[in-house]
């Protein structure tokens, strides 16, 4: 179905969406034992008698889960409790070693927390409730297409830590969920606590959608959508599973409750095999670990040391900077590239000016190489420093191209390479003008008819100039000596 | 039968001093061992008993010897119930689903005591995943009564019982959920203690019920209990429920004095039903005690005679979960099945005996959606409400208090059938494990030559105050104790 139809069915109906977030949290140990979270080891190398499920070995909290999880949930907004309880969810799977899964229930570390994901016409926010945010370990890899007739079970994953990130049913299009998901990537980004990779699995969504005609209140039967590993194709999921819904429900069928699965290369969604509801977890309060009691002292602090969440980092980029929308979009993206590119106005001065660079050279090489802002080797105050040879007049513009092109080779600092490869600009009215002298004499009919009047020539000889001093020659100088020579 | 030829301390001494080598303890123990072992009426005591490393290891002891001061334990051989994970034995918990199983690691409390100059001594039998009271629901068969061999030892762990009875070991290992280790004292003659929860590591013993499993000590006399103890006790980083407390010199509280205190005797404990037998040996140790200077007084726990059915509701709640693991994907027994789902009911319809499997269908129910409330939920509500009971009594002046450990003497192998009846052998002791307060048996004389155990409950952390009643209790008790 076509965009255009879609947009004709959301006249009569309603999406309703909530969203299921699992993160990986970036500690270097998993949540209840000292294994690596290591990503991609050999296949079962970081496990130990824990992590197996060994028969007597007990589960022992790490300490920085806890640290970063409540950094998220404070993040989100919510409110995180100085009392949460561990709680084992029970089902057997092969890749679940424990036979359960360590995870929260009903006493979750954080509820109540709220997500702007943009603005309406109106300017008034469009928020998306966070119901609560619990902390659990995620289970292995069950991996079916490496042995015909078997399944291989990777346990370096078994004990990583999670938080899975509960929505309430708040969005009404799959654009809003694609909203929602990139909003809440970048705060944990910038929480610095998770990869927040769909593509390495450290960010996982379930998405809950359900179709009811406009104008009801009461919320239709819902499905839930798993499967997908990319935030496009959650949207295309939640489409595709609406118009499905609709379809059942305008032909006066009922919707079941159950898992649907999304075949994103078919771009369609099908029932999973199993049912929903099949499952007991029989959940009840982890006997080896004891409440999880966190200080208020402590909590606070924490909400108090948050790194800047995106929105206030946009506010202060407009107000102290004064960058445009489009730059600050492109700027704050990322949290790394927004303290490089503070570090490069701080050290610089032009916000604009830097703005420019980075937003232009910078993040071309990085698009070019593999995009890893840690090992690029021109570091901000470098570039600050190219920035000042400009804005000096000590390289030309073209110049400080080339130089940083080196710098990106060869991480030198940009005075040393100009220097070295005799970059520094050149306003000796001497030089400049043998090298006029040259030029008119290699081009003498462009020479003359600039003389005549084709002022457009002028790039043409400039250019020239340029190439021969190879970029060092200064055009605001050669432009007056071009005049008083061969202008009227 | 004779006791052990030495105590736990006279060992150290004499080891210490050269007078012993730990190689001749340890062939003397496995010549021991052998011999009870001999014939029909073998008390079948270990599951595995490895000689060759017995006394490879006990050549290693002599490392010990160059120390000034004798470690706490030095060339004591210490019998480990078969739940208890340890390196060169295997650890099945009775169970046919571990047959064979050796545990790569080593929990805290072996550990503990091969550091104190221990030598672990084999691994003993145990009614499976310790769920039993008698030593006879082994996948390994039934352990037999060194006092009287037609009867059971107790349980679940009989085995450790029946090693220190039968003067194999002075001092073995035993685990508790609901009175595993002070049941087979009192049926075996001897000493058994449950610590308080989290005053041993439990890390390394196979989780039975994780809230209410807890390490134990048996020993031949307080005094070999009480060292073994302060050994293993202490917190471990490798067990979040361990406490961080300091532990006590337990064998020097032996030498303490009872006079002035009080004793606090529960009549939910003296029930009309009780044995007449029974209640008149434990009234004759209070009269030693009451002789001794301490003041006996009547007290109540109300909430006693509920401890029964919460107990089989949170344990094989928790049970249900912890036997999870063993779904032959990644050790011990595996059957082939159609599929996952039949490799699952396979393997573990073949690999866990009937009692098992009872208690994990009843810990399933109990936590299953639209039970929860009724069944687990309200259980651990009157789970506080026992612990209120001890809380209140300790708080009123009463220092320790005095039961039976038992309603009944040994009872003869194969007599209890109804799994009920079985449930009840734990009426006086499960109490202490809800509770989660520390808890002993010791004999206190016999009726039909059968022996008879005496409790002491303390309040939580309190094991060294019930070390003193205890010894106090032996001393003045003598051989009327054994007799």
């Amino acid at each position: 179905m076509t965009a255009p139809a879609i947009d004709a069915l959301m006249r009569d109906w309603e999406m309703v969406v909530g969203l299921e977030v699992h993160v990986q949290l970036k500690t270097r140990t998993k949540a209840f034992c000292a294994c690596s979270t290591e990503y991609g080891a050999p296949p079962n190398t970081n496990v130990c008698p824990v992590c197996l499920a060994l028969p007597g070995a007990l589960p022992t909290l790490n300490a920085h889960a806890v640290e970063l999880a409540t950094r998220a949930a404070l993040a989100l907004g919510c409110t995180v409790h100085a009392n949460s309880v561990f709680a084992r969810k029970n089902y057997f799977y092969p890749d679940l070693p424990k036979g359960y899964q360590i995870s929260q229930f009903d006493q979750p570390l954080a509820t109540d927390g709220r997500v702007e994901i943009g603005r309406r016409e109106d300017g008034s926010p469009i928020n998306v409730g966070v119901t609560r945010v619990h902390m659990e370990e995620d289970a292995g890899k069950s991996v079916h297409d490496r042995y015909a007739g078997a399944t291989a079970i990777d346990l370096n994953r078994a004990g990583v830590p999670l938080i899975e990130i509960v929505s309430e049913p708040d969005m009404r299009s799959a654009r809003e969920a694609g909203a929602y998901l990139r909003v809440l990537k970048q705060i944990l980004e910038y929480m610095a606590v998770s990869d927040v990779s769909m593509e390495e699995g450290s960010l996982r969504v379930d998405a809950n959608v359900s179709a009811r005609r406009r104008g009801q209140t009461r919320l239709g039967t819902k499905t839930e959508v798993k499967n997908m590993n990319s935030f496009s194709g959650v949207e295309r999921a939640l489409e595709m599973e609406f118009i499905r819904q609709v379809g059942v429900l305008e032909q006066g069928g009922r919707i079941d409750q159950q898992t649907m699965l999304w075949d994103g290369a078919a771009g369609q969604v099908r029932p999973s095999r199993t049912k929903e509801g099949s499952h007991d977890y029989r959940y009840f309060p982890e006997p080896d670990l004891p409440p999880l009691l966190l200080e208020q002292g402590w909590i606070d602090r924490t909400l108090h040391e948050l790194p800047e969440l995106p929105a206030a980092r946009r506010a202060r980029f407009a107000s102290e900077y004064a960058l445009g929308d489009y730059d600050i979009d492109v700027l704050t993206a990322d949290p790394v590239i927004a303290d490089y590119y503070e570090s490069v106005t701080r050290a610089h001065g032009d916000s604009k000016a830097a703005a420019n660079w980075v937003m232009g050279e910078v993040l071309a090489q990085l698009r070019a190489g593999d995009g890893d802002l840690a090992t690029f080797r021109v570091r901000p105050h470098d570039l600050a420093e190219l920035l000042n040879l400009v804005r000096d007049g000590v390289v030309s513009h073209t110049a400080a191209k080339q130089i940083f092109a080196r710098m990106v080779a060869t991480g030198d600092p940009p005075a040393q390479i100009a220097e070295r490869e005799g970059l520094v600009k050149v306003d000796d009215d001497a030089q400049l003008s043998r090298w006029l002298d040259e030029v008119v004499a290699e081009m003498p009919t462009e020479a003359e008819r600039f003389r005549n009047g084709e002022r457009k020539l002028q790039g043409v000889l400039i250019g020239a100039v340029m190439k021969k001093s190879k970029g060092r020659a200064d055009p605001r100088r050669l432009n007056q000596l071009l005049a008083e020579r061969l202008g009227r | 039968m004779s006791g052990p030829a030495h105590g736990a301390g006279a060992l150290r001494e004499h080891t210490h001093r050269g007078a012993l080598a730990a190689s001749d303890t340890v062939a003397s123990a496995l010549e021991r061992a052998d011999e009870v072992n001999a014939g029909r009426d073998g008390l079948n005591i270990f599951v595995s008993l490895d000689e060759k490393h017995l006394r490879r290891h006990a050549e290693a002891c002599s490392g010990f010897m160059a120390h000034a001061e004798p470690a706490p334990l030095l060339g004591v051989p210490v019998a480990i119930k078969d739940n208890i994970a340890s390196l060169h034995h295997p650890t099945t918990c009775g169970s046919r689903i571990l047959a064979g199983y050796r545990s790569p690691y080593e929990a805290t409390v072996v550990r503990r005591l091969r550091a104190a100059g221990a030598i672990p001594f084999g691994k003993t039998n145990m009614d499976e995943f310790a769920m039993g009271s008698s030593t006879e629901h082994s996948a390994y068969g039934p352990t037999r009564n060194p006092v009287a061999p037609d009867r059971v030892p107790g349980g679940s762990s009989g085995g450790s019982a029946a090693a220190v009875a039968a003067g194999i070991v002075p001092v073995a290992l035993g685990s508790e959920t609901g009175g595993s280790v002070r049941q087979p004292a009192a049926f075996c003659g001897i000493v058994g203690v449950k610590p308080t929860y989290g005053r041993v590591s439990r890390f390394g013993l196979v989780a039975f019920a994780s809230s209410l499993d807890q390490v134990g000590v048996f020993g031949a006399t307080v005094d070999d209990a009480a060292r073994t103890l302060g050994v293993i006790a202490g917190r471990d980083p490798l067990d979040s429920t361990s406490a961080d407390l300091p532990v006590p010199d337990y064998h020097r509280a032996t030498d303490g004095a009872i006079r002035g205190l009080v004793i606090g005797r529960p009549k939910e404990y003296f029930p009309e039903s009780l044995d007449p037998r029974v209640r008149q040996r434990c009234d004759a140790a209070l009269e030693k005690l009451r002789e001794l200077g301490a003041e006996i007084r009547d007290v109540s726990l109300p909430h006693t005679e509920l401890a029964i059915p919460v107990y089989y509701i949170v344990a094989p709640a928790e049970a249900s979960s912890n036997l999870a693991r063993f779904d032959g994907v990644r050790y011990g027994l595996r059957m082939e099945g159609d599929g996952l789902r039949g490799m699952y009911e396979a393997t573990r319809s073949r690999g866990f005996g009937p009692e098992v499997t009872r208690r994990i269908m009843i810990g399933t129910y109990v936590l299953s959606a639209g039970y929860y409330d009724a069944y687990y939920r309200k259980a651990q509500q009157v789970r506080t409400l026992i612990t209120g009971d001890f809380a209140r009594v300790f708080a009123s002046g009463v220092d320790v208090l005095f039961t039976p450990t038992t309603p009944t003497t040994a009872f003869p192998i194969g007599a209890i059938s109804d799994p009920y009846e079985m449930y009840l052998s734990d009426i006086f002791t499960a109490t202490a494990n809800l509770a989660g307060v520390p808890a002993m048996s010791q004999p206190i004389g016999r009726v039909d030559g059968l022996p008879v155990g005496g409790q002491f409950i303390a309040p939580h952390f309190g094991e060294e105050s019930m070390f003193t009643f205890a010894y106090a209790l032996e001393r003045a008790l003598g051989d009327e104790a054994r007799s």
